[in-house]
């Protein structure tokens, strides 16, 4: 047991010299870290939010509209495929209830040709039905989606909602976001050092869908009012109405959506002067601006984002080059946020924000300060008392401590964990707990010198006897971490990485290392008698 | 070198005898608990109700104006606020539900916190918004039962390990001794008041790994002793076992404690309660050891014979030979 083999000793140092190695950066000043030679790692631990100060936003998509987005795409493609197909097929009685898409094909004899156009529609990439067709009474095919076709969709949707955030908030600086997935349907979204997060939040959280509609100026104004609009037309909220109603009625087809745009600048109107939004569209986008308004000369069409009519103004002539201004009554800042919501694209699904959380960076200063002056007082109390009470061997166990404290860091800082304020609480608990092994092992060592048993055999049976116990209580606190870290979250986790940190190197130090020195020193000086 | 003892070498209390007075107050202070959290309720945070906590220094100030900040977001319209000083007298935590239809449209929950802050600083050009917390509903539910659900896990899954480990009658023992724990600080924050959120949990279940640290320690000894007396009796041997290992156990507390007490009185205010819950729960789970866990394995009729010792037992066991063998009470 106190038999150490040369390599072993070479082997437990190389350890200890690895673990303290990662742990130097980060307890360096930043401008001293930059000086370090190229072998020293570099990497350093992250601080929370809850230290670093700055926002933490959780936003969740709404699903419910995401298949209704993914039926009305599958019926425009549906009747755009019939239309194309040659010859043409006729549907009519189309309908989008309970999640799916039926229609009649007119012609009975046409209902195998019409299966034989929609097929490539449904079909994605790999080969998979991303809906499922059935046809009913003869000559009605229903299309309903396939679980896998939601699922694949969402996925998309969320990575695409995940790059739309990155690049909108790349927009506003040098900011360093983390933007990562979370389950199914949520996005997390953490950015460090932030004073303010409402422009942020105005930013990420606008899903910036804009769409172009003609407006149905035939439409009755009291029915309008009512929110009540003819076949082939809908209300839509006008909150900037000049007519003064709260909202205004526009045709369903014939409009084009805005999200083949190239560009998007915040701009002032020549005439007016307000701020106005210029954006300009991509060639394909552009052609079809052109047609609709060189089709629709002299009538109104609406300006509509997310759902929410901005302006509608006259068509005066056909605007070709596929340039427009969109105003509306913008502020600088609003003009400055739409055009990068619209440059960055529409986000494919709208998020909610479910939690947010931001803390001020003199909070987070005063955190850190704090709950380090804690730590300090908190180790070199325990440090006095071991050695108090354990002589010589509660000094092996101090250096084991403050060893263990930088292996702590320098795991920590290999894999860039994250150190939380109950993280620095989990530090403190860790290093308590981990004194608790020397403990274990002193009390048993004295234990066996009362008993009677010579020096080197009480110490060896110490160690022995020790380890069961302070096997069982680490094990018991891996399940706790381990739990901690399964149904925890944010700062909570933080905690848990401590901890699981801390259980793994406190018994390398705490028992293995100063075992090692125990040994050497009982081989150096063969001792008959130890004060314990 | 005189070295400090902590504990006399030849402490021999008897622990035991007040074994079931313990157990009385123990179950009486359990039941105060329930009634305390089943009346009274415990405060939890927006963590786990939902809603918004805005935390702000007045930092020219000496003391948070606390009645006149009750009235000024009062009149708002957004219902009347939960204002707690925390930390510093100039420190305030505002808590308010989120409004109506928050949980759709997130604007309104921007708006309600926009015009607290902003009503804060029309009388008080000194005041740092320190943070803002905003959870909706559905999150806190979430929250909530992940939270119960860590508890749960850990206490079961530590249980089991000790079953294994030991006999089930210690397993019994070691859950017994932790829903104890547990349910002494779940009393504890409901009579002090103190803001119950996500961090309670963790210190819940920091607790729990530390009671059953204790336990362990303990349980071994009595492990021990049982295969080496085959004879004594088993409250003598509890007491034998509490005793040999009592040197440990003050020591540990001990040095546990001095950086929980220094986090109480150093550390942020922000972890306030989870320093104050984790240092209740060392003292807590210390006795908790000794007067519930090790007493549970007499009515559970644990002996000698419960460890039928393996080949591997007496293996290890064999070269010890005691010099103190049967000198014990």
């Amino acid at each position: 047991m106190l038999d150490f083999p040369r390599w072993r000793i070479w082997m437990l140092n190389i350890v200890l010299i690895v673990g303290i190695a990662f742990a130097i950066p980060s307890l360096l000043p930043s401008q001293m870290r930059a000086q370090l030679a190229q072998f020293v790692p570099t990497s350093t631990i992250n601080l929370g939010l809850d230290l670093a100060g700055g926002s933490h936003i959780l936003l969740e998509a709404d699903t419910s509209q995401l298949s209704e987005a993914r039926l009305e795409a599958l019926e425009d493609s549906v009747r755009n495929a019939m239309r194309r197909a040659n010859p043409q097929i006729a549907i009519a009685d189309v309908s989008r209830s309970q999640g799916q898409l039926s229609f009649n094909v007119t012609d009975i004899s046409k209902v195998d040709a019409a299966r034989e156009v929609i097929l490539p529609l449904i079909s994605n990439s790999l080969g998979a039905r991303d809906w499922n067709l059935g046809v009913n009474i003869g000559n009605r095919i229903i299309l309903s989606p396939a679980s896998s076709g939601d699922e694949t969709a969402l996925d998309q949707a969320m990575d695409t909602a995940k790059d739309v955030i990155d690049r909108r908030i790349n927009a506003l600086g040098t900011l360093e976001p983390t933007i990562i997935r979370q389950g199914q349907n949520r996005i997390v979204v953490q950015v460090p050092g932030l004073d303010d997060p409402e422009a942020l939040k105005a930013l990420i959280g606008k899903t910036a869908k804009l769409e172009f509609k003609l407006v149905d100026e035939q439409a009755d104004p009291d029915q309008t009012a009512q929110g009540k609009a003819r076949v082939g037309s809908q209300v839509l909220p006008y909150p900037d109405n000049p007519t003064g109603l709260p909202n205004i009625a526009v045709r369903r087809l014939g409009g084009i959506s805005g999200d083949k745009l190239v560009k998007a600048d915040p701009t002032f109107d020549s005439q007016t002067n307000e701020p106005a939004v210029t954006i300009q569209f991509d060639s394909e986008g552009g052609q079809r601006f052109a047609r609709m308004t060189q089709q629709n000369v002299n009538k109104l069409f609406a300006i509509v984002l997310d759902g929410q009519v901005i302006s509608a103004p006259q068509i005066r002539e056909p605007i070709f080059g596929g340039v427009s201004q969109i105003s509306g009554s913008f502020t600088t800042e609003s003009a400055n946020a739409l055009s990068i919501s619209l440059r960055s694209g529409a986000l494919p699904v709208d998020l909610t924000i479910v939690e947010e959380r931001s803390v001020g960076p003199d909070l987070g200063a005063d955190s850190i300060r704090r709950g380090v002056l804690a730590a300090v007082i908190g180790t070199t109390a325990i440090l006095v008392l071991m050695f108090l009470v354990y002589g010589r061997f509660g000094m092996y166990a101090n250096v084991a401590l403050v060893i263990n404290v930088l292996m702590i860091l320098g795991v920590m800082s290999f894999a860039n964990a994250t150190l939380t304020l109950p993280g620095i609480a989990g530090f403190v608990l860790t290093i308590g707990a981990a004194v608790d092994a020397n403990v274990l092992i002193n009390e048993r060592i004295r234990e066996e010198l009362k008993r009677g048993r010579r020096v080197v055999q009480a110490i060896e049976v110490g160690y022995k006897e020790a380890s069961r116990a302070i096997f069982d209580a680490n094990s018991t606190n891996v399940i706790a971490a381990v739990l901690l870290f399964i149904f925890g979250s944010g700062p909570i986790r933080g905690f848990a990485v401590v901890l699981m940190i801390g259980i793994v190197t406190s018994v390398f130090t705490a028992v293995t290392i100063t075992r090692m020195w125990v040994s050497l020193w009982v081989k150096r000086t063969r001792p008959t008698e130890l004060t314990i | 070198m005189k070295l400090l003892k902590l504990v006399r070498d030849d402490t021999n209390i008897d622990f035991l005898k007040w074994r079931v007075w313990a157990f009385a107050i123990s179950l009486l202070l359990m039941a105060a608990s329930i009634g305390l959290v089943a009346t009274k309720g415990l405060n939890f945070g927006v963590d786990f109700i939902g809603g918004q906590m805005i935390r702000a220094t007045f930092t020219q100030s000496a003391t948070a104006p606390v009645t006149e900040l009750r009235e000024t977001v009062g009149s708002l319209g957004y219902g009347d606020p939960t204002i707690q000083r925390f930390g510093a007298e100039n420190q305030v935590s505002i808590r308010m539900k989120l409004p109506e239809g928050a949980d759709k449209n997130p604007e309104l929950a921007n708006a309600m916190a926009e015009k607290i802050t902003s009503s804060l600083k029309v009388g008080h050009p000194d005041v740092r918004i320190d943070g803002v917390d905003s959870v909706s509903g559905k999150v806190s539910e979430e929250l909530f039962s992940k939270g119960i659900l860590a508890l749960l896990a850990a206490m079961a899954g530590i249980s089991i390990y000790i079953w294994f480990r030991f006999e089930w009658q210690f397993g019994v023992g070691a859950i017994w001794s932790l829903v104890h724990d547990v349910t002494l600080t779940f009393g504890l924050f409901a009579l002090t008041g103190w803001e119950f959120d996500l961090n309670i949990i963790a210190a819940l279940l920091t607790i729990i790994g530390y009671s059953l640290n204790d336990t362990v320690v303990i349980y071994d000894r009595i492990r021990e002793n049982l295969m080496k007396f085959r004879k004594m009796e088993m409250a003598s041997l509890l007491n034998l076992s509490v005793n040999e290992t009592l040197s440990r156990t003050v020591m540990t507390s001990v040095s546990i404690s001095l950086p929980l007490i220094v986090l109480v009185l150093f550390g942020p205010d922000v972890i306030f309660g989870f320093s104050m819950a984790m240092a209740f729960g060392i003292v807590v789970g210390t006795y908790s050891s000794i007067y519930q866990a090790a007493p549970i394995l007499i009515w559970f009729k644990v002996g000698s014979h419960s460890f039928v010792p393996t080949d591997e037992v007496t293996g290890s066991k064999a070269e010890r030979i005691d010099a103190d063998f049967g000198a014990q009470p």
